[in-house]
């Protein structure tokens, strides 16, 4: 809906293709994500968007296409006419922009939240331990949790520890982010408040692709929203019309089941 | 009206008597008596110990603080440092070439542990003792063909002290390599693709992330093997190096009162085991703190509902 006016894509996938062993699990897919945009990837279990989304930062490889980020090709270059695949540290470089939360937190467990949150711009970006353990206090403000910069992961819940991890993602000042199922791993009642944190975020003009079951985030939040099935983007386009009136058949009986 | 009839004998008024806060404990009279025999014997056992001529306390207490012994102990503790930080050292790399993709480190790393581990010690140090009578010349330079760069006399390079790190050092690296390896296995893999995403090179994963994590279950074994070194140096006196064994040796050759010396290596030995117990224990608890359940900062529903989610995790 905001294409016609957008600059260049943040995100550019075309004919993304995966399989692990001789399973096929991206059968070419096909996004582009314009700066500020969010979008959310819904579809059934082993559709293949968490796959899809761990490609982009190149936890896994793809086996053809290709994916761009801010105008980078992830994972290779291209020299004299040739695609060349890119060192370790090369893509460890080209990873640094991009943030991302994961289903199960991974909080670094031997590091307080505060440690967490510094550890990436301090380790790795060069930012001095004052601005960092700054901004890791705004951020921890941001997301409600001021007075557990302290604390282990252990000791918070599994919601707090959520929070936590978006605001380490944060920390990094990153272009992208990627949330793979982030409320998938919570009990109920804590769901709320790790939805209202990316809501924040989402209004905020971040960039922002999100794996989920939530329907009612991908409705109030998403401008786009992208049905994934069977390794193929079934449906896309805004939420009003996906969620609201889906034409394929195979969307209509999943949100089915939400409803 | 079904209470009353599982439970006649309690009427409605004996209540207060029931509150488990006034409850007696009845005498332990079976574990007071095993306390007794069991102190008692120790007790007989000691006495004997101490008023048995045999044993020689006397001398014991003479040699204690002998200059041969302190100085022998010096090197025995000085030998286990050594050893341990190279074994350890040398065991990180091994583990990490064991884990690696690459097929030429890993097939490296699994041929040393095999070798390392598969023969005796003491066979091992004996061999290296003896490396003159296989290359009588140590030289660097390319094999062959190429020039040698530099050359030593095998003989002036092997002494007893190198001879031990090296047999020690080497032998220690292929145990603790698999202790190692064990550990960063047992680190949750989210951690290392956590710390990839954020763009971190392998090495720095594995130097903030990974070992730290990995620590908890190094360090008890690392324990063990640290105790067990401090015994195996005692091998090292086959090849004339004056450790604590080897001096008390030099000592009762002399004087024959072999139990008396034996006696003082042998509370040497306890003693800086013992030492060594409580300082694992302090390193144990330092790996531990993230595991701390309680803390300032604790409050009882949200770590009820941790426990639900990594239940739910699981």
């Amino acid at each position: 809906m905001t294409q016609a006016t957008s600059p260049a894509p943040l995100v550019r996938a075309r004919n993304v293709h995966k399989s692990f062993d001789h399973l096929e699990v991206l059968k070419g897919i096909d996004l582009e994500v314009t700066p500020g945009e969010v979008v959310v990837i819904l579809g059934p279990s082993g559709s293949g968007k968490s796959t899809f989304l761990r490609c982009i930062n190149h936890l896994e490889s793809i086996n053809s296409g290709s994916i761009e980020v801010d105008g980078e090709q992830i994972g290779y270059r291209l020299h004299k006419g040739k695609l060349i695949q890119l060192s370790a540290h090369a893509i460890a470089l080209q990873r640094r922009k991009i943030g991302m939360v994961f289903q199960q937190f991974n909080l670094y467990p031997h590091m307080t939240a505060l440690q967490n949150i510094i550890e990436a711009p301090v380790g790795i970006h060069g930012v001095s331990r004052k601005e960092a353990t700054d901004y890791a206090m705004t951020l921890l403000e941001k997301v409600g949790l001021s007075e557990k910069a302290h604390a282990y992961p252990r000791q918070l819940s599994g919601g707090q520890q959520q929070r936590v991890a978006i605001a380490r993602a944060l920390a990094i000042k990153p272009r992208l982010m990627l949330f793979d199922e982030p409320t998938s791993a919570l009990d109920p009642e804590l769901v709320g408040e790790v939805l209202a944190t990316m809501r924040d975020l989402a209004s905020q003009g971040l960039t922002m692709i999100v794996v989920t079951h939530e329907i009612g985030f991908a409705r109030e939040a998403a401008d786009r929203v992208v049905f994934m099935d069977g390794g193929k983007v079934v449906e896309e386009g805004p939420p009003e019309a996906v969620i609201g009136n889906p034409q394929h058949p195979r969307t209509r009986t999943f949100l089915s089941r939400f409803i | 009206m079904s209470k009353s009839v599982v439970n006649p004998a309690s009427p409605a008024g004996d209540a207060d008597l029931r509150d488990v806060a006034q409850a007696h404990k009845p005498f332990p009279a079976g574990r007071l008596a095993a306390w007794v025999i069991v102190l008692a014997l120790a007790a007989s056992f000691a006495w004997s110990v101490a008023h048995n001529e045999n044993f020689g306390w006397p001398v014991v207490a003479r040699y204690f603080f002998d200059p041969v012994v302190i100085r022998g102990l010096g090197v025995s503790l000085g030998l286990t440092v050594v050893a341990m930080a190279l074994g350890i050292v040398l065991g990180l790399l091994l583990a990490i070439a064991r884990l690696s993709k690459d097929g030429l480190a890993k097939t490296l790393a699994s041929l040393f542990i095999w070798f390392f581990r598969g023969t005796p010690l003491l066979v091992q140090l004996i061999f290296w003792y003896n490396l003159s009578t296989l290359f009588p010349e140590l030289s660097i330079g390319i094999p062959v063909f190429g020039p040698t760069f530099a050359s030593w006399d095998t003989n002036s390079v092997i002494t007893p002290m190198t001879a031990a790190i090296c047999g020690l050092a080497l032998n220690e690296a292929a145990y603790m390599a698999e202790i190692i390896r064990g550990g960063l296995l047992s680190v949750d893999k989210g951690q290392f693709e956590t710390a990839e995403a954020f763009g971190m090179t392998r090495a720095r994963a594995l130097r903030r992330i990974i070992i730290p994590q990995a620590m908890r279950s190094i360090v008890p074994p690392t324990g063990n093997q640290l105790i067990s070194m401090i015994k195996a140096t005692s091998l090292v006196s086959v090849i004339a190096m004056a450790d604590l064994l080897y001096s008390v040796q030099s000592i009762y050759n002399r004087t024959f009162e072999v139990v008396p010396m034996l006696l003082v290596a042998v509370i040497w030995y306890l003693f800086i085991t013992s030492l060594l117990n409580v300082g694992q224990g302090y390193v144990e608890r330092y790996y531990a703190r993230g595991d701390r359940r309680s803390g300032p900062v604790r409050n009882a529903v949200a770590a009820d509902a941790t426990t639900q989610v990594e239940e739910a995790a699981r």
